[in-house]
C-alpha cells in the first residue's frame, strides 16, 4: 500500500494539509521567532497558509506547477516581509520544472525542493551555515536527490527528517543575514525560525501521504 | 506587561493609519484598488516616478514622504514588515509614465527581496527601475560592509533629495546618480533607552533594565555596539558623534545638513539639549550646519531614544536640498 506518487488532486490534498497544518503550527512559529526576531513569523505564515489554502480551495488546477504557484503567489502576497518573499519563491520557482509532470513522486519533490533551493539562495544570498531555512532546505534537497527512485510515501518522511536535522544544526549558528544578523550570538541555541518552517512544511507533507495527520500542536 | 495604545482592532491597524492619513493630505494623495500602495492623486506628466517604501509602524516614514518635491508614491506593508511585491508593482504601474521608477526604501533582507522581485515583474511588463537602498546606520555594520548597514533616519534626507531629483532630471539615470550619492553621504546613529512595542501583540519589541540604553540599536530591537548605564546627554552625544563623524569621515569645513531624530516617545526638550551639544561638537571640529530638521520622522512606535544624522552637502546636493518641498510628515518652505 506504500504511494508511489499521488495524482494532481490528491497533490491538492496534501497542499491543504500542509496549510492547514501551517495555520496550527503559528504560535510554534512565532515563539521561535520572539527568541531571535521581532515574533512576527508565525502570524505571517500563518496568514499567508490561510490564503494559500482559500486560493486552492477556489480553484481546480489542472497542473501540477499550477498548484505549487498557487501556493507560492500567495505566500508572496500575504506572508509580507522577508519570509514571504523566500517561501513565496521557493514555490513558486521550485515548480519551474513540474508543468510536464502528470503524478508527483520522489523526483518531482526533488525538482521542487532542488529548483526552490537555487532560486531561495539566488533571491537571498543566503549560504549554509548562515542560520537561515537554506539549512534546513539544502539537505532536505540533497536527501530528496538520493532518494529520486524511492516510493513517495517512504522518501518524504525522511526527506522531513533530513530537514529537522538541519533546522536543530541552526541552534549551534550564529545568524549571518537577514534582521537577525544584527542579534549576532545572541542567535545561539535557538533555532532559525524559517529553517523551522521548512521542516514543518515537509513534514505536514510526509503526514499526508503517509497516511498519518497529526498536526503539530502550539 | 501590555503596553496601552490608541487603537481598535489590532488587525485593522494598517488599513486606518492609512485611511487617516489619506484624510490629512485632502485629497492630494490616493489609495490604488486592493493594495496598501498610495500615490499622488496629480502626477506631473512625463516625470522620472519616485517609489519609497517599507514597513509600517514607522510613521511618518515612508508614506508621510510622499508629495511634492518628494516621493511620488509609497508602497506600505504590515507593521515593521516589508510590502508585498504585488503592492508595490502596482505602484509602480500607477507612477510610470514611459520614463521608468526609482526604487528607494531602507537596506533590510525583506524590503531588498520584496523590492526586487517587483522590479523583476516590472521588466517583464517593459517598465524600467533602479534601486537605491540607504543604508545609514553606522552602528550596524564596520564601514566596508556598508551595503550591510540598515537605513534609519537618514531616510528622510534621501528622499527630500530623490524628490527634488525626480522632479527636476529627466533620466531614470540621473535621478539614480543624485540620488545614490545623497545616500553615500549620509550617516546616522541612534540610541534606545526604551522599548516601543508591535500592535498586534502589545509585546515589547525588546528589553532593556530601568536605567540601561543600548547605543547603536535599529528600530526593530537589532543588537547595537553597546549597552550602557545611562548617561548624561552630552557625554552620549559626545559618544555617537564620535562614531558618526569618523565614519564617511567628516571633515573641517564641510557643510551638512542635521537632523535630531525622535524614535517615538522622546521629548522636543530632549532632543533641544541633544542639538546643543551636537552643535557644540560641529563648532569645534569647524563643520558648518547648513539646515537643522528636528522632530519624529523614523519613529518605532513607543520607543524611546533619538538618533543623530548628518548628510555632507556638495553644491549639487544643496541645490536639491534647497527646493522647497510639501508632504504630511516634512515640509520645507
Amino acid at each position: 500500500m506504500t504511494k508511489t506518487s499521488l495524482t494532481i488532486a490528491e497533490t491538492a490534498q496534501m497542499l491543504l494539509h500542509m496549510c492547514r497544518g501551517m495555520q496550527a503550527s503559528k504560535d510554534l512559529l512565532s515563539e521561535a521567532d520572539r527568541a531571535i526576531g521581532d515574533g512576527d513569523h508565525g502570524i505571517g505564515m500563518a496568514r499567508g497558509f490561510e490564503v494559500a489554502q482559500q486560493k486552492l480551495e477556489s480553484q481546480s488546477a489542472t497542473t501540477l506547477d499550477e498548484l505549487f504557484k498557487t501556493v507560492g503567489m500567495a505566500l508572496l502576497t500575504s506572508v509580507g516581509g522577508a519570509a514571504g518573499a523566500v517561501f513565496g519563491t521557493l514555490f513558486r520557482s521550485g515548480a519551474r520544472n513540474l508543468a510536464v509532470l502528470e503524478n508527483f513522486d520522489t523526483a518531482a519533490l526533488a525538482s521542487l525542493l532542488n529548483d526552490g533551493l537555487q532560486a531561495v539562495q539566488e533571491r537571498g544570498k543566503a549560504q549554509v551555515g548562515d542560520k537561515t531555512m537554506v539549512d534546513a532546505l539544502q539537505p532536505a534537497a540533497a536527501r530528496a536527490q538520493e532518494l529520486l527512485s524511492i516510493p513517495l510515501a517512504e522518501a518524504l518522511p525522511q526527506i522531513a527528517e533530513a530537514a529537522r536535522l538541519g533546522m536543530e544544526r541552526t541552534k549551534d549558528m550564529v545568524a549571518m543575514v537577514g534582521k537577525a544578523r544584527t542579534l549576532g550570538e545572541r542567535t545561539l541555541g535557538h533555532p532559525d525560525p524559517g529553517a523551522l518552517s521548512t521542516y514543518l512544511i515537509l513534514k505536514y507533507m510526509a503526514e499526508y501521504v503517509t497516511g498519518s495527520t497529526r498536526t503539530e500542536e502550539g | 506587561m501590555k503596553a496601552k495604545k490608541i487603537i481598535n482592532d489590532p488587525r485593522n491597524v494598517v488599513p486606518e493609519l492609512l485611511e487617516g492619513l489619506m484624510l490629512a493630505y485632502h485629497g492630494r494623495i490616493r489609495k490604488l484598488e486592493g493594495v496598501n500602495a498610495l500615490v499622488k492623486t496629480e502626477l506631473p506628466q512625463d516625470k522620472v516616478g519616485l517609489l519609497i517604501g517599507g514597513g509600517s509602524g514607522h510613521e511618518p516614514l515612508f508614506h508621510g514622504f510622499i508629495g511634492d518635491n518628494m516621493a511620488d508614491g509609497a508602497a506600505c506593508g504590515n507593521i515593521f514588515a516589508a510590502p508585498t511585491p504585488d503592492v508595490i508593482l502596482a505602484a509602480t504601474r500607477a507612477l510610470n509614465q514611459g520614463k521608468g521608477v526609482l526604487y528607494l526604501y531602507g537596506n533590510y533582507a525583506g524590503d531588498n527581496m520584496n523590492f526586487d522581485i517587483a522590479a523583476e515583474m516590472a521588466a517583464e511588463e517593459g517598465i524600467a527601475t533602479r534601486t537605491v537602498r540607504i543604508w545609514d546606520d553606522v552602528a550596524s555594520a564596520p564601514p566596508e560592509r556598508v551595503d550591510q548597514r540598515r537605513g534609519i533616519a537618514g531616510d528622510l534626507f534621501v528622499i527630500k533629495v530623490a524628490g527634488a531629483a525626480a522632479a527636476t532630471l529627466d533620466s531614470l539615470d540621473e535621478v539614480y546618480r543624485v540620488t545614490a550619492k545623497a545616500r553615500d553621504r549620509v550617516r546616522s546613529m541612534g540610541v534606545a533607552v526604551s522599548a516601543g512595542s508591535l500592535p498586534e501583540t502589545g509585546e515589547p519589541t525588546f528589553t532593556l533594565g530601568p536605567d540601561e540604553i543600548e547605543i547603536g540599536m535599529g528600530l526593530h530591537g537589532e543588537a547595537g555596539v553597546s549597552r550602557e548605564k545611562l548617561l548624561p546627554a552630552d557625554a552620549l552625544v559626545d559618544k555617537m558623534m564620535q562614531r558618526i563623524l569618523a565614519d564617511l569621515p567628516f571633515r573641517r569645513g564641510d557643510e551638512v545638513c542635521l537632523l535630531i531624530n525622535d524614535l517615538g516617545a522622546t521629548t522636543m526638550m530632549e532632543l533641544l539639549i541633544v542639538n546643543r551639544r551636537v552643535r557644540q561638537i560641529l563648532e569645534q571640529e569647524g563643520i558648518a550646519v547648513h539646515d537643522t530638521v528636528m522632530g519624529s520622522f523614523c519613529t518605532s512606535q513607543e520607543m524611546a531614544g533619538f538618533s543623530i544624522s548628518l548628510m555632507q552637502l556638495d553644491e549639487e546636493l544643496k541645490r536639491y536640498y534647497n527646493m522647497p518641498a510639501r508632504s504630511f510628515g516634512y515640509t520645507r518652505a
